[in-house]
């Protein structure tokens, strides 16, 4: 642990309940995940399964900067993190996974497709990039009826070169649109390097065509990511104008359960386990002396039995009817 | 009754859900201030405003999928597309998100979502320019696709899809824009999903829907002349489509010939031309007949691009042999 940088000044600016908050959703995004694979390695998931184990700092940093009663969130395939940390039930987030029919979208949507419209959770979308125009447009809507809400739109490295970034950037700015862009910069578009396939390297320069601002985070210290996040929603509800953010992050497990990650080095995955973003909240909080060994370990455990619960929730859950399968496919 | 404009009457229906509902908006290219490439939406940004009327940038992808997320979100667009040629660059918006969002979520979502703008050959216009794309949106399940053939038709029409909570592929025509034909004044609707005879007839029925449909009108009066009485069955709605008008009309005059301007490999003529087949094989006189496009890009000479479409020529020949004359 000693590698591990920490930034306790930050660290006081923070109550000690919400930083419990924030350990506490990171480590229930990181055992749900655990839990989620293994369970895939049984069978009890099927076709594709993004884990974002390494990433935690993002989601729950960023979230937790929001008000989802105006607010609204949306995010790639690597979502299960981003439902959690809108608050959805991890019962109902893996007994989706689980394809069962009470999972949040009736076990029609699977794990790249986490929706729920009561908590502004807009998925959850399959295809790279597709979801970044459609944020615009809840922006749109959010800006037409002067709600004052933001709409953060997560996507990954590998999503940042679609035309429909670049489109949505340009949209955003000549609209006006209270939308953040979070790029999360994991380093791999599934397995390519993203240093291997931009133009440039330094990602918080792709909002200068469009005039927008860029920051870029360091996505593996949650309390930067909630810092920034919650300067730029604020900014945001004051202007109205988009802006763009690089979270610099790291996943830990391939791109998907079938991929070994060849592409990169053992040593290059242990040098970012040092700066696990769990770990670095926890010295964070060491040093504060406001969290122990004991406590911690009780946080863990907790995150552990939530979800074990909602794989037994899953697992004890019906299947969909086939009745079903004809269902909301029109309102 | 008043004679007026099939672009009139299109924009008497945007005109009129506008008024009637604030979370209508239109948006595209140049629908603002140009007026409409078309001039569809002739003096609504003077009426409604920027914020309603939204002028976009040539980013077909990005707008359309703003338009989904609008409606997503609780808004009702109308996303204007210059002709749907370019609805090619924003495909991934209408099949990822505009249809699926409502299945993949378990029906949390609503659509409330028209896309339109022209849609088959006009003239001169080249191989990129002159696509009938029917067949694609009808592909789509969680997608309505109409395609009106009159004003009357296309007004009432656009009306009911405006108010509709789905996605609608609203099909409308380049040539066909400055049609007349008869509006009454005020308010009505006409439902998705229902066909309209728009000749009854008792030799043959002629299935068709959009542009082609008067065509279809000239070829019975030219059948007519020769003694042949067919019926002209309008479907103006593809999806969902009103299987039970054709097969009604198949069922009395036990001949059909179907007539799509799009190409004839996995067409939504070769599909209506299947279905009848097999749910009309006892009443069947003869073979059904599908006129398509011909299965070449549209070219630029005029003698090409007219003997690569469906024609009246060939309507009449098609009639002729389900008759066996």
């Amino acid at each position: 642990m000693g590698k591990v940088q920490t930034k306790s000044a930050l660290a006081k600016e923070y109550g000690k309940e919400e930083l419990e908050k924030l350990l506490r959703e990171m480590l229930l995004i990181r055992r749900f995940e655990e839990k989620a694979g293994q369970m895939y390695g049984l069978r009890k998931i099927g076709g594709f399964c993004h884990l974002y184990i390494g990433q935690e700092a993002v989601a729950v940093g960023t979230v937790s900067a929001l008000d989802l009663a105006r607010d609204y969130v949306i995010t790639g395939y690597r979502d299960h993190a981003h439902a959690l940390a809108c608050g959805m039930s991890p019962d109902v987030v893996m007994a989706e996974l689980y394809g069962k029919a009470t999972g949040c979208s009736k076990g029609k949507g699977g794990s790249m497709h986490m929706y729920d419209a009561e908590k502004h959770m807009l998925g959850g979308n399959g295809i790279v990039g597709s979801q970044i125009p459609v944020a615009t447009g809840v922006a749109y809507k959010i800006r037409y009826r002067k709600e004052n809400g933001v709409v953060l739109c997560y996507f990954g490295d590998g999503a940042i070169h679609q035309g429909a970034f670049h489109e949505s950037m340009n949209l955003a700015k000549i609209y006006k649109l209270p939308v953040i862009f979070v790029c999360e910069n994991n380093h791999y578009g599934m397995g390519t390097d993203y240093r291997r396939v931009s133009a440039v390297l330094d990602f918080s320069v792709m909002g200068a065509a469009y005039d927008i601002p860029g920051v870029q985070v360091d996505g593996m210290d949650v309390l930067e990511v909630h810092s920034e996040m919650s300067k730029a929603v604020e900014q945001v509800r004051k202007e109205s104008a988009p802006m763009f953010f690089e979270m610099k992050t790291y996943r830990y497990r391939g791109h998907s359960m079938s991929d070994p990650a060849h592409y990169r080095t053992r040593e290059e995955l242990e040098q970012y386990r040092e700066q696990d973003p769990i770990i670095i909240l926890k010295n964070h909080m060491v040093e504060a002396k406001l969290i122990d060994d004991e406590s911690y370990q009780k946080m863990d455990d907790e995150a552990k039995e939530i979800s074990n619960r909602a794989a037994d929730f899953a697992e004890a859950s019906e299947e969909p009817s086939l009745e079903s399968l004809y269902d909301d496919v029109l309102a | 009754m008043a004679e007026i404009t099939f672009r009139e009457a299109l924009r008497q229906a945007m005109d009129e859900e506008m008024e009637r509902d604030p979370d209508v908006i239109l948006l595209g290219e140049e629908v603002g201030q140009y007026n409409g490439a078309y001039k569809v939406s002739q003096g609504l940004l003077d009426k409604y405003g920027e914020l309603r009327v939204v002028d976009t940038p040539i980013t077909e992808e990005g707008f359309t999928g703003m338009g989904v997320g609008a409606a997503m979100a609780g808004l009702r667009p109308i996303v204007e597309w210059m002709t749907f040629n370019f609805s090619l660059m924003a495909v991934d918006q209408i099949f990822s998100n505009a249809s699926k969002q409502r299945y993949m979520s378990g029906g949390q979502f609503t659509l409330p979502i028209v896309f339109r703008g022209p849609n088959g050959p006009a003239e001169f216009l080249g191989a990129q320019h002159s696509q009938a794309l029917q067949s694609i949106y009808a592909h789509v399940p969680g997608l309505k696709v109409i395609a009106p053939s009159t004003p009357y038709d296309g007004k009432g029409l656009l009306k009911s899809a405006i108010r509709d909570n789905n996605p609608v592929m609203f099909l409308e025509s380049e040539l066909a824009y400055q049609w007349k034909g008869e509006v009454p004044e005020g308010e009505y609707l006409i439902p998705i999903g229902e066909a309209d005879v728009k000749r009854p007839g008792k030799d043959v029925t002629i299935v068709g829907f959009s542009k082609p449909v008067k065509m279809l009108l000239e070829a019975a009066a030219a059948l007519e002349a020769e003694g042949i009485d067919a019926e002209v069955v309008d479907l103006r709605t593809i999806r969902p489509l009103d299987e039970e008008a054709v097969y009604a009309s198949v069922r009395k005059t036990n001949r059909c010939v179907i007539v799509d301007e799009a190409w004839p490999f996995a067409s939504v003529g070769t599909h209506i031309g299947w279905l009848v087949s097999k749910n009309c094989f006892d009443y069947l006189d003869a073979p059904v007949e599908v006129i398509t496009g011909e299965d070449v890009p549209m070219p630029y000479n005029h003698r090409l691009e007219l003997s690569a479409q469906p024609s009246l020529e060939k309507v009449v020949a098609a009639v002729k042999r389900t008759l066996y004359l």
